[in-house]
């Protein structure tokens, strides 16, 4: 028995991502290989073959790699699966594209979005935006799985394994990469973030971010979102943290003007201290929160800027 | 272009969910139940596609107990114009739905399906995937923009860095996210128009589908709860507890 890693990296380095799931690989408590798919990514390959706890290093490096798209991808995952019991990879939005795929070319289920693994085939995993927590037992002869990052540490460097090469070339002209609109941040990734400041429909407008803006430059946080904040277009999609946005758990979360939806807090309550600040004493996002302001936002963000 | 959506039946998305004493499963006596947001998404897309003239025919398809009926009725009054009821005792697992799918797509030649990118209950997000790797089709998952373009498909996708743009040949699975598009609501007249509409029902094995369960749910448990902390009266306050009480910053 061996788990398969399926690395997401930017044909440079790798996304912290795979860091966390590494360790969840680790804990299925057999040898972690680490797949490279990319075009030009040996630079990644490098990278992964230097972390602790991989064994070994596959690289598929080809043309036909370059934006990692899934329906290249998933041959190439079966194509090198014939070895591993466990095939992993983030529940990011890269791995929640391909993993599925994979798992239904080699015919079996695929586990989403694990928090623990309690055996090499049972794993726990939230339902119903994290109202529930199940455990469920896998009885695949492969076991596809994608981990949710926030629960499992980063693996720490201090490895040195062999980097193989795969001459496996997926040839498939049915999807096409046009292009990709990424923000450009000086601030920390929202999932990477120790502190995050997060404004909701509360801040009214676009401009008003501005706000929260200065008080995460003094925290050097990163700056989230609730869905109302950004379907009213204050501010780009992937600032949303919650259920269908991104899960995070920060050190220090800081909700402003945010309401508390189980949606949203399905994104946000493992963070280790909460503090919510918001004008209604009855916002449900104080009965999660460790400090709680009742507080105008427009008024407490320029105080809390000034005191930080 | 024949366009199938895919519905499924949920608890609806703002009531609270209990976990059963005895660990088995989630309570839903008596919980509202609702068609899947995300599916509501896709079926207001497969019905602007059938305004703008792109689409002949949208199926509306759930695969659940009878009970899903329901959820069919709505797709239709939504404006499907047809549906099918693919009867099992429970929703089956994320693969048994994509092999059901599938069956269907090849019985009626679809040339697009659109699905929601995840049930609000199990929290998957799989079978648009799944059924696309089956069919040999491409995917676009977490669309927030999609266009036709002659026999290909223009999907805008949400990821977790921005968007990413992809052209798919046609036939395709797509998958929606939030902001694809604000459903309609259905009116009195169309939701009374719906009942007329022709609804096929079948089984698994009149597809040729055998549902399959290789991922067993062992308990279910409540999350571990937070409580409540304490209110502070100022910034001032705040600042202090962080920095002396939490030490977070
Ligand atoms: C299928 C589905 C998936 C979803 N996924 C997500 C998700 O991933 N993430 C997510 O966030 N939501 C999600 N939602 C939406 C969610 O249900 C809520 O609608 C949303 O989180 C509300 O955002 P909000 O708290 O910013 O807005 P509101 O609920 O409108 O709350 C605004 C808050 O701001 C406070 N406020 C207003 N003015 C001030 C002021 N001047 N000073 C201080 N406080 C002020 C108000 O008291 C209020 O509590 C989803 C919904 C569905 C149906
Ligand atoms: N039982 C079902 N019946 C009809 N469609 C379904 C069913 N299960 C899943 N789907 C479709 O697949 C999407 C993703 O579901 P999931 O992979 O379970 O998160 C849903 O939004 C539906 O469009």
């Amino acid at each position: 028995m061996s788990t398969l890693v399926i690395a997401e990296h930017d044909n440079s380095s790798l996304k912290n991502s795979v860091l966390n799931t590494i360790t969840a690989a680790a804990a299925i408590g057999d040898a972690v290989d680490v797949l490279i798919a990319g075009a030009d990514c040996k630079s990644a390959a490098d990278e992964a073959a230097s972390m602790k706890g991989v064994r070994k290093v596959i690289l598929a490096d080809s043309p036909a790699y370059l934006n990692q798209l899934p329906e290249a991808l998933a041959p190439l995952v079966v194509a090198e699966s014939g070895d591993y019991s466990h095939l992993f990879a983030a529940a990011t939005t890269a791995g929640k594209n391909l993993m599925p795929r994979v798992a239904a070319l080699l015919d079996v289920g695929q586990i989403s979005d694990i928090v623990e693994v309690k055996s090499t085939d049972t794993f726990v995993r939230p339902i119903y935006a994290g109202n529930a927590m199940a455990t469920v037992q896998s009885f695949d002869p492969t076991k596809v799985v994608t981990v949710r990052t926030t629960a499992f540490a980063e693996a720490a460097k201090g490895g040195s394994a062999d980097v193989s090469v795969s001459n496996h070339v997926t040839d498939q002209t049915m999807a096409q990469f046009l292009g990709e609109q990424l923000s450009v941040s000086e601030r920390p990734e929202l999932t990477a973030a120790s502190i995050i400041v997060s404004g909701g429909r509360g801040m009214q407008d676009g401009a008003n971010f501005a706000l929260l803006e200065k008080v995460a430059d003094k925290l050097g946080a990163a700056i989230g979102a609730s869905r109302a904040a950004v379907d009213a277009g204050f501010v780009p999609n992937d600032y949303q943290v919650g259920q269908t946005g991104k899960i995070v758990a920060p050190d220090l979360y800081i909700a402003v003007g945010i309401s508390g939806a189980i949606q949203h807090l399905a994104g946000m309550k493992d963070s280790k201290v909460i503090v919510a600040v918001n004008k209604d004493e009855e916002a449900p996002i104080f009965q999660v929160a460790d400090f709680g302001l009742v507080a105008d936002l427009f008024e407490a963000l320029p105080e809390l800027e000034k005191a930080l | 272009m024949k366009v199938l959506v895919g519905v499924k039946r949920v608890a609806d998305a703002y009531v609270r969910v209990r976990v059963k004493s005895d660990g088995t499963g989630v309570d839903l006596t008596n919980t509202k139940m609702a068609i899947n947001p995300f599916c509501e998404i896709a079926v207001e897309e497969a019905i602007r596609l059938k305004e703008a003239g792109h689409a002949t025919e949208v199926i509306a398809v759930s695969i659940g107990p009878t009970s899903s009926m329901e959820q069919i009725r709505t797709a239709l009054a939504l404006g499907a114009d047809r549906g099918i009821l693919v009867e099992t005792a429970e929703a089956p697992e994320p693969l048994s739905v994509a092999k059901v799918l599938k069956a269907i797509v090849k019985k009626e030649e679809v040339d697009l399906v659109i699905l929601g990118k995840q049930s609000i209950d199990t929290d998957n997000n799989q079978v648009g995937q799944m059924l696309a790797a089956l069919c040999d089709m491409p995917q676009g998952t977490f669309a927030c923009n999609a266009e036709l373009k002659g026999s290909s498909v223009e999907i805008t996708r949400e990821i977790d860095g921005g968007e990413q743009t992809v052209l798919l040949t046609l036939p395709a699975v797509v998958t929606t996210d939030l902001r694809l598009n604000e459903p309609r609501y259905a009116s009195l007249p169309n939701i009374m128009k719906a009942k007329k509409k022709p609804v096929d029902h079948v089984s698994p094995d009149d597809l040729g589908v055998q549902i399959v369960s290789n991922i067993q749910t062992l308990s279910v448990t409540p999350p571990n709860e937070r409580s409540a902390g304490i209110k502070v009266d100022s910034v001032s306050e705040l600042v202090e507890k962080l920095r002396n009480e939490a030490k977070v910053i």
